[in-house]
């Protein structure tokens, strides 16, 4: 292949094999992208570029390539969700709490990466400590998202809370980036910019380094323009971690291998209750499309039933702020971070803690600290973990008889900055569809599928069994070929 | 489910975060709108069901109890906003 536009349009696969050609320099694709993110710095999607560190990082794959010794991601550009730490590089979790925490240690699967000889390119914008499905609650400012709505320039939002992991490969500064998911923030926003974002297994990857807000829940995931780029990112990712007594010790196949196979003879399911009022009718259109997309190659598609998956947000909404209440108390102002001035040790924590956090983080871990606190612990967080149980049992029975589940990403496309702001409920709503999966502890991708009347991407989630990424990448590779979304957003760099 | 101020006061110093009067006002009305949307939980049946403790079931590993890094006292407080020679610093607790 040979090189028409620009090199920040092609894919992560295509890029990789014209480094491998010597087409480019990754220097020179490095310096593409550093200019891509330059041109495009009104969408916020950046909290710090590491412009010096990656051209060092460039011309160190450049040095490999040259000798025939290249690594798996040599010389390929990947921006950072500002969850993960960096060494040596500010990492603030969106957050006032953490501005000027410089890390002494590397995330392990950001060391994974840059192991493997990825250029790391900056640091990403997003909800503080990743809660929220708007990108509306970061300490640097809301992301925009590079689609608009036809004939209305209002700026959109990307999702969240991997908002600038989304925006920034969307917007083509990137052909990758990291985010991370705890009840959709990696499918919310793939499906909100029209691209692909993965969700692996819990445990599949390393959550050691990664700034922690739901424990349980948390898994690291990459953002790619196409289902093989994704596999390809994961690939890297994916692995046992000593350091991360929750990583599973199983090997790790090889994803994109799994794209040679096709989709005849698995069964897909269909859950009946995600019929539900409240979705938007072009979203309910566009799942029935890839379930006859789905046919058309040969995959069964069958209804399931999982019952109390209606339980699963307001289930989510006391466990996660449970967890968050107990992993953010150790922002007290002592050992990192910002500190308030105070006259004794209570009113250091108090008034730290009152200064640094935004109102969607005192929010979340006063609504977790109510329901652990003594008297409401059985009544809240332990029925809430039973019900968690009764979530994970649904899809289990329901992978007795099938290969995957197809379900809508999003209840709607993208709305405008500022929508929902009024009702904590109303955003929650968001995640609606991902975040079973999550408490199921199962992978699950976002395909971009379609556009909605007004001109906006959406996309379709594929939910796998524990540990069976391949299928989802290979059902998400069908669902990508025969939808066909060449579709581009109108803030675009080159 | 209706949440008073003294409640959101009780809960905030319990979590350690300050709130000022305005935002007390916010959180009651907040939190009272997102404990009644929880409370249908109330209605599930979960008799004889054991609460999920983890999403994937391990077992945790034995490692070799040895000394595999250390001596990183700098690098530990390297982002403390204050310390005085290896140690964090608090205001005084004990007179």
């Amino acid at each position: 292949m040979t090189v028409s536009g620009p090199v920040t349009h092609l894919t992560l696969a295509e890029m990789r094999e014209l480094l491998g050609k010597r087409a480019f320099s990754a220097k020179e694709l490095t310096q593409a992208h550093l200019e891509a993110m330059e041109s495009q710095r009104a969408l916020n999607a950046f909290t710090c570029e590491t412009a010096d560190k990656a051209l060092a990082m460039a011309e160190a794959a450049d040095a490999r390539l040259a000798k025939g010794e290249a690594r798996p991601l040599d010389g390929l550009p990947v921006a950072i969700k500002d969850l993960y730490c960096t060494e040596g590089v500010e990492t603030t979790a969106g957050s006032n709490i953490l501005k000027g925490f410089v890390p002494t240690y590397e995330s392990s699967v950001t060391a994974k990466l840059w192991q493997a000889g990825a250029v790391m390119t900056g640091k990403l914008n997003m909800d503080e400590f990743a809660m929220g499905s708007a990108n509306m609650n970061s300490a640097f400012g809301p992301v925009a998202n590079p689609w608009q709505r036809k004939g209305d320039n209002r700026d959109l939002v990307p999702g969240g809370s991997s908002g600038g992991a989304a925006a920034a490969v969307a917007a083509r500064m990137a052909p990758a980036s990291l985010g991370t998911d705890t009840g959709g923030s990696i499918r919310q926003p793939a499906s909100f910019c029209g691209i692909v974002g993965m969700k692996p297994s819990y445990g599949r990857c390393s959550r050691w380094g990664i700034v922690a807000f739901a424990s349980s829940l948390d898994q690291a995931g990459p953002f790619t323009r196409t289902v093989r780029d994704s596999a390809i990112v994961l690939g890297v990712m994916a692995g046992f971690d000593p350091k991360d007594s929750t990583s599973v010790d199983l090997p790790v196949p090889d994803y994109e291998a799994a794209l040679h196979k096709n989709v005849k003879g698995l069964t897909v399911g269909v859950a009946k209750e995600y019929r539900m009022p409240g979705v938007a009718g072009e979203v309910e259109r566009l799942w029935k499309r890839g379930m006859t997309w789905l046919e058309e190659q040969g995959a069964h598609i069958r209804e399931i039933s999982l019952p109390h998956s209606q339980h699963a947000l307001p289930t989510y909404y006391i466990l996660a702020p449970a967890e968050a209440s107990s992993n953010l108390a150790r922002y007290d102002g002592v050992r990192f971070g910002a500190r308030a001035a105070a006259e004794d040790l209570t009113g250091l924590y108090e008034a730290t803690r009152g200064q640094g956090f935004g109102a969607e983080v005192k929010r979340r871990i006063l609504i977790g600290t109510y329901v652990l606190s003594a008297g409401y612990y059985d009544a809240y967080y332990n029925k809430a973990r039973r019900i968690r149980s009764l979530i994970a049992r649904d899809f289990a029975r329901a992978f007795e008889q099938v290969d995957v589940i197809l379900t809508p990403t999003a209840p709607t496309a993208a709305f405008a900055q500022g929508e929902k702001m009024d009702d904590p409920v109303a955003m929650y709503l968001n995640d609606i569809f991902t975040v079973p999966a999550s408490l199921a502890g199962l992978p699950a991708m976002s395909v971009p599928a379609g556009l909605t009347d007004r001109g906006l991407p959406l996309g379709l989630q594929i939910i796998g069994k524990a540990f069976d990424e391949e299928t989802v990448f290979r059902v998400g590779h069908a669902l990508e070929t025969a939808a066909h979304f060449t579709h581009r957003p109108q803030r675009i760099s080159g | 489910m209706t949440v008073d101020k003294e409640t959101v006061r009780h809960i905030a110093r319990l979590a350690r975060i300050r709130i000022d009067e305005a935002e007390e006002e916010i959180l009651a009305k907040d939190l009272g709108g997102i404990l009644q949307w929880i409370d249908v939980l109330q209605a599930v049946d979960t008799e004889g069901v054991a609460p999920m403790t983890s999403a994937v079931a391990t077992e945790l590993k034995l490692r070799e109890d040895a000394v595999d890094d250390g001596n990183a006292q700098e690098a530990v407080l390297k982002n403390a906003p204050d310390r005085m020679a290896l140690f964090y610093s608090v205001p005084k607790v004990v007179e």
